[in-house]
């Protein structure tokens, strides 16, 4: 365990590899294979960041909110969660970790370009869409965990949100239901220390919001949201646990927006620079590497073989996202009502028609 | 057939679908052993047990967004906000949550989710009990706004809702909950969505209500027959879907009307129905299309409800004016 710093960027205490690159004394590494295919989605998850931002600034993609810096804290609480049982409820900068979740990369990625039927999410995808009312997926994600237990399934939500959303009310109405109903779900708290220009200075006076959850009767635990062996075994303990009826946990991962909010932003406005310098020598994919090369299992070469292949993988499914159905005017009305009242049907048909009856 | 008020009729759907569907389940405040602020609930919990019928802890939001989770994960909830007004704390939960998910997850889900909620003035309640806000919901596309009038309404369109598919904002008069009782069937029925109900036939005015304002346009028709003027009662029970083929035929069989709501008159759905008139059915009109609401303020204290409510005399009032235009 590495002692707090204290910095404006406090470094969570549960961790497993420094970012040097070494294991932390005593700990326990994850197999090899298993963090070469978390390196592998990380990577995946920084090479679509940079190719869709390249794409938004050419008018090519729609506002998006990249996950740069935050690649372990994705990848680790997605390994950690079972996509054929479990349940995921994203804020919006855990893409990768929905696609893991089984949801295709193209699909989402056909969302941003404003696709409807392309971006229906597919049946048997235990995900839920995207959210950009902050915390309102928190009382549904509960509902859901709460549901799936009177139910009797074997499943457990694993539900996203930030530093910024935990202001929100919906943040306390959710984790206090959920802790009432015992509900198996895990709250992963991304604390990357940013809500748009908001600083997680002015977010809260907690030092802490996995101390939160002691309010709501169950755990909370920090890790360092940058070193994704520590993400996954927090995680992972927090998802037996849900899984074994013993209840709800916060996981909060303190990591660091390595980017801006979305393609609309401008970190430079408010940002010190230093402060962006420092979490940059944090970086969890660099620390995984020179982990793996320490023992023998990555170099240069490798390197560069993996972006080529997973560059291709993005682009393949971005081409998918380009070429499919595109919206029609029709389309307004879709996935509104099982059965469109009179009214509304009468709209859609002045639309797609020009017609009034 | 028994005999039954809106309480009983409410409680008699919540027992047939409970009953008929393992799935359908009751949560809100008070809900339990209760039985709700006004025992709508009652005997739920000693029946069908506390997991299908769930205290809440005292959160709207909370409960009506983990509605919707649980629908996903495929129960059929009943959630009750004790009161209408207090809808304003899970506002985002039902229009922009609620309302869009099926659109927002291209289809993927929908929620089958029934909110019920006793509103409106006339019982002397404390503030933010009996505020009308089912309008704010009219501009939430994708929820459906159900507003029965009688017992047996009550009972058939609460059935309904729960069965839809998609999300149902189930408002209850409460000054009508015991005002008295009608038949009500034993056992299941629906009463459809989006089909208007023609409640006192008349030739001179059509009266345009939902809710208790229907039984206060029936007072107030009893009123005008003495006098010898003839008026058609007309109860929406559904604000969306709207039966606009009903309402434009009954208007112009009569080309006079006044819609008459317990919400304040501005953006009124009062002002939607003129509307519509105007558009359809304008040249079937003698007069202008009247409106008898709440005034443009917050809902007074309960000492001063019957002036700020629509009252018999300023619909017969408004009735008479439209007769002499």
């Amino acid at each position: 365990m590495s002692a707090r710093k204290n910095t404006a960027v406090a470094i969570a205490s549960r961790q497993v590899l420094q970012p040097d690159g070494k294991l932390v004394d005593g700990a326990q590494p994850m197999e090899e294979e298993f963090l070469l295919e978390a390196l592998r989605w990380m990577m995946k998850s920084r090479l679509y960041d940079h190719k869709v931002i390249a794409l938004q600034r050419q008018g090519q993609f729609g506002v998006y909110s990249p996950g740069m810096g935050q690649e372990a804290s994705i990848v680790g609480s997605a390994f950690a969660v079972d996509p054929a049982r479990d349940w995921m409820v994203p804020q919006y900068r855990e893409l990768m970790a929905t696609v893991h979740h089984g949801l295709p990369l193209e699909v989402i990625s056909s969302q941003y370009l404003g696709k409807i039927a392309p971006a229906r999410i597919p049946d048997g995808v235990k995900v839920l869409p995207t959210q950009v009312a902050i915390a309102a997926q928190l009382p549904q994600a509960t509902g859901l965990a709460w549901g799936l237990k009177l139910r009797g399934e074997d499943s457990v939500v694993i539900a996203y949100v930030g530093d910024g959303g935990s202001s929100e009310g919906d943040f306390h109405e959710g984790l206090n239901l959920a802790g009432v109903t015992k509900a198996p779900i895990v709250f992963f708290i991304s604390n990357n220390q940013w809500a748009i220009s908001t600083s997680r200075r002015v977010q809260s006076a907690t030092r802490s919001f996995a101390l939160r959850a002691a309010g709501y009767g169950f755990d909370g635990v920090e890790v360092d949201g940058n070193d994704v062996m520590a993400v996954y075994a927090a995680t992972r303990a927090a998802v037996e646990k849900a899984r074994a009826g013993g209840g709800p946990s916060i996981v909060e991962a303190t990591t660091y927006r390595m980017s801006f909010h979305n393609t609309t932003d401008n970190p430079s406005r408010y940002q010190d620079p230093k402060e962006y310098e420092e979490a940059k020598t944090r970086d969890p994919i660099e620390r995984v590497q020179k982990y793996l090369a320490s023992i023998g299992l990555w170099d240069p070469q490798k390197e560069a073989e993996w972006s080529d292949e997973l560059r291709e993988e993005n682009e393949r499914a971005l081409k998918l996202a380009a070429e499919a159905q595109a919206p029609r005017p029709g389309d307004v009305f879709a996935n509104v009502y099982e059965e469109a009242p009179p009214r509304v049907a009468r709209q859609r048909s002045e639309l797609v028609d020009g017609r009034r009856d | 057939m028994t005999q039954r008020n809106i309480v009983e009729a409410i409680n008699s759907a919540l027992v047939d679908e409970m009953e008929a569907d393992q799935r359908v389940m009751v949560l809100g405040l008070d809900v339990g052993k209760l039985g709700g602020v006004f025992r709508t609930t009652s005997g739920l919990v000693e029946k069908f047990g506390a997991q299908r019928v769930v205290d809440t802890p005292l959160a709207e939001a909370g409960i009506v967004g983990a509605s919707l989770g649980l629908a996903v994960a495929g129960m059929v909830p009943v959630a009750e906000i004790q009161f209408l007004g207090f809808t304003a704390q899970a506002f985002h939960q039902i229009g922009p949550q609620l309302g869009k998910f099926r659109q927002r997850s291209r289809g993927r889900y929908h929620c089958q989710v029934t909110i019920r909620a006793p509103f409106g003035g006339g019982i002397r309640s404390p503030e933010f009990h009996s505020d009308a806000v089912e309008v704010q919901f009219v501009q939430s596309p994708g929820i459906k706004i159900v507003m029965p009038s009688n017992p047996y309404d009550a009972k058939g369109l609460l059935i309904e809702a729960i069965r839809d598919p998609d999300p149902v904002l189930f408002c209850e008069p409460d000054r009508l909950y015991r005002a008295g009782r009608a038949e009500v069937p034993d056992g299941a029925y629906t009463v459809p969505f989006g089909k208007a109900a023609l409640v006192r036939e008349g030739g001179q005015v059509t009266l345009v209500a939902w809710s208790a304002a229907v039984e206060l346009c029936l007072r107030a028709a009893d009123l005008l027959a003495a006098e010898g003027i003839s008026i058609a009662v007309l109860d929406l029970r559904t604000l969306v879907p709207l039966d606009v083929e009903t309402l434009c035929a009954q208007v112009a069989k009569t080309g006079r009307c006044v819609v008459v709501h317990e919400a304040p008159l501005s953006a009124g759905f009062g002002a939607e129905i003129s509307a519509t008139l105007m558009e359809e059915v304008f040249y079937d009109l003698e007069a202008p299309v009247g409106r008898v609401a709440a005034f443009d303020v917050p809902f007074p204290a309960a000492s001063l409800e019957d002036y700020y409510l629509p009252s018999v005399e300023r619909v017969v009032k408004a009735v008479k004016r439209t007769l002499e235009s």
